[in-house]
């Protein structure tokens, strides 16, 4: 039974993952409407950010989607590095109830 | 003042970039404390410092997803995340969600469903109010039974119990979720969470709002890990939306950067806040959100039916929605202030 569910979830997981129309499908739809950028207004890194949109929405997306967790994840220690000057106990909960 | 406002590179409109921190900080707060992401919030915070809406969402669900990471890091830290639990409710918040946006879908072909959509809601809002104060009040009422025989309730005791009826249900395989202590059907967590994607898929919401109870009252989940096993759900799925609005073209990340400042603040602060606040603490302050949020609604649907009065209304909406989340951030950070004194006096007394 263990293997059947592994291989059960392992499955939904893969299907949801390669059937992009599933995720896609999730949300509110937004309407057809085609944005452009104006890349005159900017240079240097703005510039080749505006560009990027411009010309490919894919690789806008990868590059969205990997700094987001990056950024995240460096507020996060940062924040944690702060908060840990604080003195409270920042690793355990007491509160064991509901 | 050019020195506070910020042009952003895709939506080509100048933003003020302390709004959005301040934004960011009050939704880290509540997202961090109750486990959502928050979209309700952000969305029409987002539209008032001058964000065009088809950038709004998106925009959003990119900070959220950033956001839902820091809170679920520290959440794991303090464990109160059942990450088995988590990824099992994640299959069928996906599934459930796409039945959802599908029937939508459906029914729009069959004629305009936005009403019907609010009026669903509306209930939905005043069902988890009622189960939320139905649980306080029956708790209470067990604590003054026992009080008034010389006992004292189980500190584990809740009001509403209803897990314990879906826990009988013994449908294999039975599984053991060890942060959450429950030992229950494989099957429960994967229809409750079926359940909740497709009404999030139904109403077009990310679903933090209902699962969280759900998780609580359905599955059994500890208020803790109800909050941070959702934070859980909510950063990965966080990361799905931003994908697909991404390759729709509606996300401005430097804004959703900016707010992720202010959100990594303020999903410490409202995470560290659960530490001091007792799990029915929460589930109050829960149901005053969600009945601030079922207002709004109200607002929003007067708004439609009565034009003329349409500005008001909708500005009222909006103003209540902010005015919650000014308040609870308020009151989350005082109490986790509070507590945060009260624990380093402790330790320089044992010192």
């Amino acid at each position: 039974m263990r293997r059947f569910l592994r291989k059960f979830f392992s499955f939904t997981i893969m299907a949801v993952l390669l059937v992009p129309s599933l995720a896609l499908a999730a949300g509110p739809k937004a309407a057809p409407l085609v944005v452009v950028a104006d890349t005159r207004k900017f240079t240097g890194w703005e510039a080749w950010w505006t560009n990027l949109y411009n010309e490919s929405h894919f690789w806008f997306t990868v590059v969205t989607v990997i700094t987001i967790p990056i950024v995240g994840l460096i507020f996060g220690l940062i924040t944690d590095f702060i908060m840990g000057h604080i003195g409270i106990d920042l690793s355990s909960r007491e509160l064991a109830e509901h | 003042m050019e020195f506070f406002y910020v042009l952003m590179p895709i939506a080509g409109v100048k933003i003020f970039w302390p709004g959005l921190i301040i934004l960011g900080v009050g939704v880290g707060i509540i997202g961090g404390f109750f486990g959502m992401g928050g979209a309700w919030m952000v969305t029409p915070g987002l539209n008032i410092l001058g964000f065009p809406m088809a950038f709004a969402i998106g925009t959003d669900i990119a900070h959220m997803a950033g956001k839902s990471l820091i809170s679920t890091m520290r959440h794991g830290k303090f464990g109160n995340v059942d990450y088995k639990l988590g990824i099992i409710m994640l299959v069928g918040t996906i599934v459930g969600f796409e039945v959802g946006a599908q029937m939508v879908m459906w029914l729009e072909r069959l004629g305009s469903v936005e009403k019907v959509v609010r009026y669903l809601y509306l209930v939905l809002l005043a069902l988890i109010a009622w189960m939320v104060f139905a649980d306080v009040a029956k708790k209470k009422r067990k604590e003054r039974e026992a009080l008034a025989k010389g006992g004292e309730v189980d500190k584990l005791a809740t009001g509403l119990e209803w897990h314990k009826t879906f826990h009988a249900i013994k449908i294999p395989p039975m599984m053991h979720f060890k942060t959450a202590q429950i030992y229950c059907s494989a099957w429960l967590p994967i229809t409750v969470s079926f359940l909740t994607g497709w009404l999030a898929g139904i109403l077009g919401i990310g679903g933090g709002l209902i699962r969280m109870p759900a998780l609580i009252y359905f599955i059994g989940c500890p208020t803790h890990v109800a909050v941070g096993t959702d934070l859980f759900e909510v950063m990965i799925s966080g990361l799905y939306g931003t994908a697909t609005y991404t390759y729709k073209g509606r996300t401005e990340l430097v804004a959703a950067i900016i707010m992720l400042i202010g959100a990594s603040v303020g999903a410490q602060i409202g995470t560290v806040a659960t530490k001091y606040i007792k799990g029915y603490g929460i589930r109050i302050v829960f149901g005053l959100a969600v009945i601030g949020c079922a207002i709004s609604i109200v607002l929003k649907l007067m708004a439609k039916s009565m034009p003329t009065y349409a500005a008001y209304l909708d500005g009222g909406a909006t103003v209540l929605i902010l005015g919650l989340v000014a308040g609870m951030s308020l009151y989350i950070f005082l109490r986790m202030v509070a507590g945060a004194r009260r624990e380093v006096a402790m330790k320089k007394a044992r010192q």
